[in-house]
């Protein structure tokens, strides 16, 4: 059974579609990519997934288990973690307390989880009593993949993760992602730059005006000459 | 000498006590907003009705202090705090609620508290009547007269026992706010859904029991702050009018969501307040041989009459939105 799959997802803001019937399927151990032009929907598809937009057609299953609709707080609770491309920490909070708040509903994860957060991101831990809004760019966005990894999601959602970093910080959170989804998180994410997202992706998604227009694995859609041509600027 | 003692006891005294009230005051107006980002103008109303609670629990168990050796009024607050942190709830769920259930502006939630506010008003109004009444039934009021060990000092330092238990219960409520929300779960909770409610809600943060969580704080404050300044004066079923511009002027001055900062403003604004009716001519009598003839014999020195103290709220308001919108503490903007 597929962790996470859509099935011809309909759905938008105030009555007008921007998922025009997307289809994903996603491993347990897999690192999916959504590609695509601006507008294509894919952060609106990773909101979808997370309950933040009605879903007004088709439907969204984690393990096999209905969740479209779902209120987000009832998706923490079975599992999914979402880190949204903006306004990701709680600026005023210290670091330590947002990822705490990451681990609300399983206050008995907050030790070892903590510990382990520390583990994947070292800089978090000289950081930890310092206030996130202080932090640069790139330690904020391990901050908010902290906080989500706080409460051991099977399948962490992540927009635009690398959204206005420097190269140097891009690298290190492709490199922490995989890191992650070694440790078992499934991983999901909107990424803008494409080629190198696709290099370490099992799947790919080019999604184009709300539909899937390629769905292959990150090298074969790499290797596409078409998705190239179209997508990934030459 | 005796003019120093003078000025403690007009001043510091007086001062820290509005200063305490007021600061109590403007945590709650500041909590609300920053957890459901609306200025709720009912607080001061809630302060009343909690101070009302006192007074009757107070009439109807006017020996019940005695055998702790405290004020019954004092013995009655938390049962008082109990049932406001309640009315807040129940408040919450019957006005504000529904309406943020439908996502409307701000401004409707305002106009909305102060419907509250006119009903609590017309409520306690029906109940207690429009007189004063003190909430010393049953007890005397202690007073403390500390003489200093100077020659020449014949005025005393005079505090009075609720005073003393203001002083008390605001250094409980500061401390206990402090602790609650830097180190509890709840607490953080809360400063999480100021910071960024939906994130909150992403982390699985359930909103709406953060949401009643600070209702019971401000009703629980509220009730405090309300009889906290009954037992100093009297309480009176409009208290709330002469409360609802100092808090919020102490909570915007302080920087709207920063409950710090409406402490440090409940002090500022009550120290300003003092300060300006204070009579200036009794610091000058010492030297009232080597001042020109106008000043010496001029009468009263204070800034304003103190039947017009509320005007030094009011201007300090007004200068904070001119000059700083966000207070001293870079809170928001409302």
């Amino acid at each position: 059974m597929p962790l996470l799959e859509a099935r011809d997802v309909y759905g938008g803001y105030g009555g007008m579609n921007i998922l025009n019937g997307v289809n994903m399927t996603l491993e347990a151990d897999e690192i999916g990519v959504i590609v695509g032009p601006n507008g294509a929907g894919k952060s609106t598809m990773l909101k979808a997934i997370f309950g933040l937009l009605v879903v007004t057609q088709g439907e969204i299953l984690l393990r096999g288990e209905p969740i479209h609709n779902l209120a987000p707080h009832r998706l923490v609770h079975q599992g999914m973690g979402f880190v949204p491309q903006e306004h990701n920490v709680f600026p005023s909070l210290t670091v330590k307390e947002n990822l705490q708040m990451g681990a609300f509903l399983k206050p008995g994860n907050v030790k070892r989880m903590l510990k382990q957060i520390y583990d994947f991101f070292p800089p978090l831990y000289d950081k930890r009593h310092q206030p996130a809004g202080e932090l640069s760019g790139g330690q904020r966005q391990m901050v908010a993949m902290g906080r989500a990894l706080m409460a051991e999601p099977s399948v962490l959602l992540l927009d635009e993760p690398t959204a206005g970093l420097s190269p140097l910080f891009m690298n290190e959170i492709f490199a922490q992602v995989k890191q992650v989804n070694a440790a078992g998180v499934g991983i999901l994410m909107v990424e803008q730059n494409a080629k190198q997202a696709l290099a370490i992706a099992d799947k790919g998604f080019v999604l184009a005006a709300g539909q899937n227009r390629f769905t292959d694995t990150g090298a074969a859609l790499l290797a596409d000459p078409e998705v190239a041509r179209s997508f990934l600027g030459g | 000498m005796n003019e120093l003692v003078f000025f403690i006891n007009n001043v510091i005294v007086a001062g820290s006590v509005t200063g305490s009230i007021y600061a109590i005051g403007a945590v709650g107006v500041t909590l609300v907003f920053s957890i459901m980002r609306f200025a709720h103008f009912a607080h001061a109303d809630m302060m009343t009705f909690g101070a009302f609670m006192v007074l009757l629990l107070t009439l109807a168990f006017p020996g019940a202090g005695a055998a702790l050796g405290l004020p019954t009024a004092v013995v009655m607050l938390p049962l008082a705090m109990v049932l406001t942190a309640g009315l807040a709830v129940g408040i919450d769920k019957v006005f504000y609620k529904p309406l943020r259930a439908h996502g409307v502006k701000p401004i409707v939630m305002v106009i909305a508290s102060l419907g509250v506010t006119l009903m609590l008003q017309g409520l306690i109004r029906v109940f207690a009547g429009t007189s004063g009444e003190s909430l010393y039934v049953d007890d005397r009021k202690e007073i403390f007269r500390l003489a200093l060990p100077f020659e020449g000092v014949r005025a005393p330092i005079v505090v009075t026992e609720p005073q003393i238990i203001l002083f008390v219960l605001t250094i409980i409520c500061i401390v206990g706010l402090h602790l609650f929300l830097s180190r509890s779960r709840l607490g953080k909770a809360m400063r999480a859904m100021s910071d960024n409610p939906d994130l909150a809600r992403a982390s699985g943060i359930n909103t709406n029991l953060i949401v009643a969580v600070t209702w019971v704080i401000v009703g629980g404050l509220a009730a405090i702050a309300g009889t906290l300044l009954s037992l100093d004066v009297t309480f009176k079923p409009d208290l709330s009018f002469f409360l609802l511009l100092p808090i919020f002027a102490a909570a915007i001055v302080g920087g709207v969501g920063h409950p710090y900062g409406a402490i440090a403003g409940g002090f500022l604004v009550g120290f300003a307040e003092t300060l300006a009716v204070f009579n200036w001519g009794v610091l000058l009598r010492p030297f009232r041989d080597s001042l020109p003839e106008w000043l010496a014999n001029a009468g009263n020195l204070a800034f304003v009459g103190s039947e017009y103290k509320i005007v030094v709220p009011f201007f300090i308001l007004v200068a904070i939105l001119v000059w700083r919108p966000t207070g001293i503490f870079k809170g928001k903007v409302i």
